[in-house]
């Protein structure tokens, strides 16, 4: 609980310093806040712990816990695809408008 | 060859149409001149290297042996190289684009075969074949398999013989041009962008050349990537099977 909760408070702090957007807080505040209630309802744990057929509470825990991380994951994977085919784009546009507008002085090749 | 030198800017219509050799090159800076010098001996082609963010001086090099040249910024990988020069060639407007490595092992003599082919065949796209008519290149046996395999896939969703889709020495006319500007698949593209270019209802022929061996440099298919090569390839081939087929984009 006390995890959850300073999960949660890390994840808004790091919203109202603009170091991490809104839209890509949405799943990590979710993950908080579904931990949060589940370690402060423990009935409701037991009973998903029930329909999934899991002995142990704590172990229903960590499969919820699991499966949100699992789509924070999948949810990064999307964005870097999506990244990686917007510098890719970018990089052959910079590299053609540079070869057209002559280049600035530069050398040939920089590493 | 026999075909006139080339204008600055041929009429629509000339005899022989205006050509843009495209040459990707990553660190083929002890290469590409001799590359370039073999084009220029050979045919009468406008030349455009694409130096994939070489760092070793591959571009000062190409400049040198008066090639034009694209520097990427960083590394995007061959896909991506070979793709701005279809963007250069769609840009320049170019009739035919002809695709170079910049390792030297495709026969710059050969150029004038596959641009005829387009014209003779009436096909978008002449793929230069090492395993049609004369044979003289003997791969290893592993890489035989994965070409016998890929010549089989690609064959039977292409409905033609394509015996060599992961030759990089091909030539494209504007509908393949503005076809490959819009959509080019990033790493090992050269079996995927067959698919794409049949999918999108273009017209793929073959030509028998002769290859080289590398003149320098390593080639990027090492015996460990071969494995991950085949995977990745015959993934993405399912993937472009599953989607919607690129469209060529409109007014070409």
């Amino acid at each position: 609980m006390i995890v959850a909760t300073a999960l949660l408070l890390f994840v808004l702090e790091l919203v109202r310093r603009r170091r991490l957007q809104e839209r890509y807080s949405v799943l990590w505040l979710a993950t908080g806040l579904t931990v949060l209630i589940l370690a402060a309802w423990p009935a409701l744990l037991a009973r998903i712990a029930d329909v999934l057929g899991i002995v142990t509470p704590a172990n229903a825990l960590f499969v919820v816990a699991l499966g949100f991380f699992l789509a924070v994951m999948l949810h990064f994977s999307l964005v870097i695809s999506r990244l990686s085919e917007q510098s890719n784009r970018l990089a052959q546009r910079l590299a053609m408008l540079e070869e057209r507008v002559g280049p600035a002085p530069r050398k040939a090749d920089r590493e | 060859m026999e075909a006139p030198a080339i204008s600055e800017a041929a009429a629509p219509g000339a005899p022989f149409p205006r050509c843009l050799a495209i040459v990707p090159a990553f660190q083929e800076r002890d290469a590409i001149a001799q590359v370039i010098a073999d084009i220029r001996a050979h045919s009468p082609v406008d030349i455009v290297v694409i130096d994939d963010g070489s760092g070793d001086g591959t571009a000062a090099e190409a400049v040198r042996a008066g090639a034009r040249v694209i520097t990427l910024p960083f590394n995007l990988g061959i896909g991506s190289a070979v793709q701005t020069g279809y963007m250069a060639a769609q840009e320049g407007d170019f009739d035919v684009a002809i695709q170079v490595d910049g390792d030297g092992q495709h026969p710059a003599a050969e150029i004038g075969k596959l641009v005829t082919a387009l014209g003779e065949s009436g096909a978008d796209i002449a793929i230069g074949s090492r395993f049609v008519g004369e044979r003289h290149y003997r791969p290893t046996f592993a890489r035989r398999v994965g070409i016998a395999v890929f010549a089989r896939v690609v064959s039977a969703i292409c409905g033609t013989r394509i015996t060599d889709s992961t030759s990089g020495f091909r030539a494209g006319n504007r509908r393949a041009i503005a076809l490959f500007a819009a959509a080019y698949p990033h790493d090992y593209p050269e079996v995927e962008a067959v698919i794409i270019a049949h999918r999108a209802g273009l017209r793929i022929v073959e030509v028998p050349v002769q290859m080289r061996t590398r003149q320098a440099g390593r080639s990027s298919i090492t015996p460990v990537r071969s494995a991950y090569y085949m995977l990745k390839v015959l993934l993405a081939v399912a993937m472009l099977m599953l989607r919607r087929p690129v469209k060529l984009p409109e007014g070409s």
